[in-house]
């Protein structure tokens, strides 16, 4: 039994692999390449507009509204990073429903490789913001002794953002695998739905913790608060 | 006991022992985050969507301990490095 999509293996030349993983990978940012260039295309501020305009403003409104609310600061500078984050992660859980897809966030290596991205994109956001000086004081609070902790925790919590997205997807896609072998009629279909699910949340769930970690680090005193807006928020869940 | 066996019987035994010990935690920490959501929304509804998406964020959290027995469980039986020593040889 496969329990990763990095085991199965398309092509091999010289020691690169072209494995199940980056397949899908690939074949997700076409997607979302192509989408995005379809939607971008003709872009208007008539009324009239295109409906894939529309579709795709739609998703960019709420993932500005998600940040703002969750930041209080402006949600433009973290639009193009998060909203990649959470687009790739959502429609690569998403096209679990297609029959042969392996979700390449079922693969440790991606899910890795996102966590590195959010790892560095931390201090990058929060020395932008801050200058130098005072994102590495951070550290130091509460006092020099947390230091050694503060460090601990930046790794630790980049191990946890890769292992839990990966845990999710790939116990999900596993567990209907089982359950095929107790009960092979209909239990697995609601397992699969449930699966979609899950990995919408988990999507949800690695974009809000990123956002999270890097407002925490770009955090300044003198920022401009943001008025929050409250109209468009309530009916977004 | 061979080693083949006590490779087996060892992998399979420490499975099911980390998802059994594994979850008690998550899952009373699961409830009582339920608990206290559910009161808080019971206190203040209009506040119930800023509450469901701490909850979920907060719920993700203290799940992620559960996943990781999990995972550690399902290695051991599905891709146990051990196993795949011993057979190799």
């Amino acid at each position: 039994m496969k329990i990763t999509p990095d085991h199965i293996i398309y092509w091999q030349w010289e020691g690169f692999n072209l494995n199940a993983t980056i397949v899908f990978t690939w074949l997700v940012m076409l997607v979302l390449v192509l989408i995005s260039w379809l939607a971008t295309r003709n872009l208007v501020v008539k009324p009239k507009m295109s409906r894939w305009q529309v579709s795709l403003e739609v998703v960019i409104g709420f993932i500005r509204e998600q940040i703002r609310e969750i930041t209080q600061q402006n949600p433009d500078p973290f639009i193009p990073f998060l909203g990649s984050l959470f687009l790739f992660i959502s429609l690569s859980n998403l096209l679990d429903i297609i029959p042969g897809f392996r979700p390449p966030t079922g693969s440790l290596s991606t899910t890795a490789a996102l966590a590195i991205c959010v790892f560095f994109a931390i201090p990058i956001y929060g020395i932008s913001r801050i200058g130098v000086k005072k994102y590495l004081k951070q550290y130091l609070e509460p006092s020099v002794l947390m230091l050694p902790f503060n460090i601990i925790g930046e790794f630790s919590r980049t191990l946890a953002l890769a292992v839990r997205l990966f845990g999710n997807i790939m116990s999900g896609s596993l567990i209907a695998g089982i359950l095929l072998i107790i009960a092979p009629l209909f239990l697995p279909v609601i397992m699969q739905v449930f699966g979609l699910l899950i990995g919408q949340i988990q999507a949800y769930i690695f974009t809000i913790l990123a956002t999270v970690y890097i407002a925490s680090a770009a955090q300044a005193e003198n920022e401009l608060q943001m008025k929050k807006g409250k109209e468009g928020s309530e009916n977004n869940e | 006991m061979s080693s083949v066996d006590l490779i087996a019987v060892a992998s399979i035994f420490t499975a099911g022992i980390t998802m059994a010990i594994g979850s008690i935690a998550p899952a009373i920490g699961e409830g009582l985050a339920l608990a206290r959501a559910l009161g808080a929304i019971a206190q203040q509804p209009d506040e119930a969507n800023t509450i469901t998406r701490t909850l979920f964020v907060g719920m993700a959290m203290v799940e992620s301990t559960g996943i990781y027995c999990l995972v550690i469980s399902i290695i051991l039986i599905f891709a146990n490095p051990f196993w795949n020593y011993i057979l190799s040889q």
